[in-house]
């Protein structure tokens, strides 16, 4: 017997076990004086228990807003959740109270923004900001949290911890800042991680270290992570799964390799030939994709990439193509073309 | 034979900082120590480095926005740093700057025709505001835009159409030289593309000359002739395209290389990554001798008390490290 449909993509078949969050047809909306934006829009994904997933995208694509969707953080009263559910190990967070939903943020489900200056209290030592979260939580004692601390930002390879408990944010650098971000996040032992674009602030070389650091991390402790990213390569050496974003609707999934291998949807494929690439030969020209992002307030009723398409049929432009499965399994892509993309893989001249 | 353009000399500046009621001494900040390189007409020269390496503070001595500490800025023969603001005027027509975020460069009160058109009204290179309309609408053709265009403001463009306005902007000037100052780095991945293929297509129908400060190194190499490494004040590695990236000399250019992440997972999984230990000192305290050494994988002791020189280690590849 075919698997009772859950989602709106209704080929969807649940996955075998260990799922830890589910998003099924996820609705937020904001209201702007140029009409309602559908940030989000009706989108499903999930993570599995230990997994790394990726949401990739551009800005206004609805990648951060995801993020604050599940832990309620969407701004109100202009952004609103409208509908579909977030089953987080079987509970659907949307009918929690903002009572129950406290005690899932930071407790099970940690965040790590991009820019950590502004996520941190610039008047808290490292030190108070570390153990308020372990004294609330956890119910440690002052000696207990203070001892703990000391082992978060050991672990997360700040040089003498100790000394480092009484200093302000402002004395760290951007990377010991993200750092700090990351023993935080950790320190309740959350399930899962939603990372917003965590290393975009970054130098290069500190990105490397603390991408490394992260992964390293979720592997040891089998903490899932969301990363949330614009950046392809990132998402390449860091993500199982990848969920591509675009006017607020996801339009291709896959497995990292499959996805990165054999991109079925024009926009996944124009974004990883836009870029230039130090592993090939310098091209002569870069192929970028023509036009402009989208304007959420005025989306075309069918495939909102259509302007910027260059498989688009006439269909497109009046149906919204669903996400269908293709290729090898797990793979979907929202094109009413996406098997055309198969003989397209070379770069048109 | 050569057609230099600009040379930059022995280029120095320093910041004083703190030095208040409360903060003790004064510390001297050596943002950009000692930078020299050339630049032939109708070249890219790209300049790379961390945040904080100088390379910014290098884009603005060359536009005598900050006046360097010592060294010379040679364009077109003259020392740029023995002018008076008078006689830089005339001179910043010719070498003009694109900078990283349009948004906060551009007037929000201006259209986009009035952004354009006013430098033209200024430096009296088109007379008459009819002529300076047909003008304008050149431009905008010449970036990518329509003349409609012309009637907007700032915030109702995209990212991608404000930097189009920025380079028409520099372009009314009629530059020699466009010092690019990460000019797609705010934008998104799939507008960056547009503009470095507009920023090429531009220089081959004007023959202009870019010096073009970036973080991304794989932008650089597609733009440059040339590239230049910084770190902290100083060029480290200076050579062309093709040699730097294929056979990098300098340890901080092989790190800077391999932390870069490709779109690829199957290669991904199988490359090594030099991941460089600590962070960038601090330019208040440099370390001693080569100031990479703390954090380069294979230093020796002598690299903690000698300064390495940049030398031509081979013809046209310069590098500052003692082993190369």
């Amino acid at each position: 017997m075919a698997p009772e449909p859950r989602r709106s993509d209704a080929w969807y078949i649940r996955p075998p076990v260990g799922t830890l969050l589910e998003v099924i047809d996820l609705q937020t909306q904001f209201a702007t004086r140029s009409g309602v934006v559908r940030a989000v829009d009706v989108v499903s994904w999930d993570v599995a228990e230990g997994e790394t997933v990726a949401l990739v995208g551009e800005s206004g694509c609805g990648k951060s807003v995801s993020a604050l969707s599940i832990m309620q953080l969407v701004a109100a009263p202009a952004g609103r959740i409208v509908g579909g559910k977030i089953i987080f190990k079987g509970r659907d967070l949307l009918t929690l109270d903002e009572e129950a939903m406290r005690r899932v943020r930071g407790r099970e489900i940690a965040m790590i923004f991009q820019e950590p200056m502004t996520s941190l209290n610039p008047v808290l030592t490292i030190g108070r900001q570390l153990t308020e979260g372990l004294e609330i939580h956890l119910g440690l004692g002052g000696n207990a949290a203070r001892k703990r601390a000391v082992e978060l930002l050991g672990m997360v390879g700040i040089p003498d911890p100790g000394q480092r408990l009484g200093q302000y944010p402002h004395q760290f650098s951007g990377g010991m800042r993200q750092r700090m971000m990351i023993a935080m996040a950790l320190s309740c032992e959350p399930s899962l991680i939603l990372a917003d674009e965590p290393t975009t602030a970054l130098d290069v070389t500190i990105q490397a270290q603390i991408l490394e650091l992260m992964r390293d991390l979720s592997r040891r402790l089998g903490v899932a992570m969301l990363i949330i990213t614009h950046n392809l390569g990132v998402v390449a050496r860091y993500a199982d799964r990848v969920n591509v974003m675009y006017a607020g609707k996801i339009i291709e999934r896959g497995t990292a390799r499959e996805l990165y291998a054999n991109p079925r949807h024009p926009y996944t494929l124009g974004l990883l030939r836009s870029v230039p690439r130090l592993d090939e030969p310098r091209r002569a020209r870069l192929d970028p994709i023509q036009g402009q992002p989208p304007d959420l307030t005025r989306l075309p009723p069918g495939c909102a990439f259509v302007p910027r398409c260059a498989f688009r049929v006439e269909r497109c432009v009046h149906e919204v193509p669903p996400l269908r499965p293709i290729g090898s399994p797990g793979h979907v892509s929202a094109c009413w073309e996406a098997e055309r993309l198969e003989r397209a893989k070379e770069p048109v001249a | 034979m050569s057609d230099v353009l600009l040379e930059v000399r022995n280029l120095v500046k320093h910041f004083t900082v703190g030095g208040g009621f409360f903060s003790g001494s004064p510390g001297l900040v050596r943002a950009v120590d000692g930078v020299s390189f050339t630049l032939d007409r109708g070249e890219t020269l790209g300049l790379v480095g961390e945040s904080g390496c100088g390379k910014t503070t290098t884009g603005r001595c060359i536009l005598q926005l900050e006046r360097p500490t010592s060294g010379q800025v040679l364009f077109e023969g003259r020392d740029l740093t023995t002018l008076d603001e008078g006689e830089l005027r005339a001179v910043r027509r010719r070498v003009q700057v694109i900078f990283q975020d349009p948004y906060s460069s551009l007037n929000p009160r201006m259209t986009v025709g009035e952004i354009i058109g006013e430098p033209l009204a200024v430096h009296r290179l088109v007379r008459g505001a009819g002529a300076r309309r047909d003008r304008v609408r050149d431009l905008l053709r010449h970036v990518g835009l329509l003349p409609q265009h012309a009637g907007r403001y700032p915030h109702q463009m995209s990212g991608g159409q404000r930097q189009r306005v920025g380079i028409a902007r520099a372009l009314a000037m009629e530059p020699a030289l466009i010092i690019c100052d990460e000019p797609v780095s705010a934008l998104d991945v799939s507008i960056q593309a547009q503009i470095i293929n507009l920023l090429e297509d531009l220089q081959s129908e004007f023959g202009l000359t870019y010096l073009f400060i970036a973080h991304d190194l794989a932008v650089v190499r597609h733009i440059s002739d040339r590239v230049a490494v910084m770190y902290l004040g100083k060029i480290v590695e200076m050579a062309d395209r093709k040699t730097l990236y294929d056979d990098p000399l300098h340890p901080y250019t092989r790190a800077l290389l391999s932390a870069v992440p490709i779109p690829d997972p199957e290669l991904e999984a199988r490359r090594e990554r030099v991941v460089l230990r600590g962070e960038v000192p601090s330019p208040l305290t440099p370390p001693s001798g080569c100031v990479f050494h703390p954090r380069c994988p294979v230093a020796i002791d002598r690299c903690s008390q000698v300064v390495p020189e940049l030398r031509e280690v081979k013809p046209g590849h310069w590098a500052a490290c003692l082993l190369a």
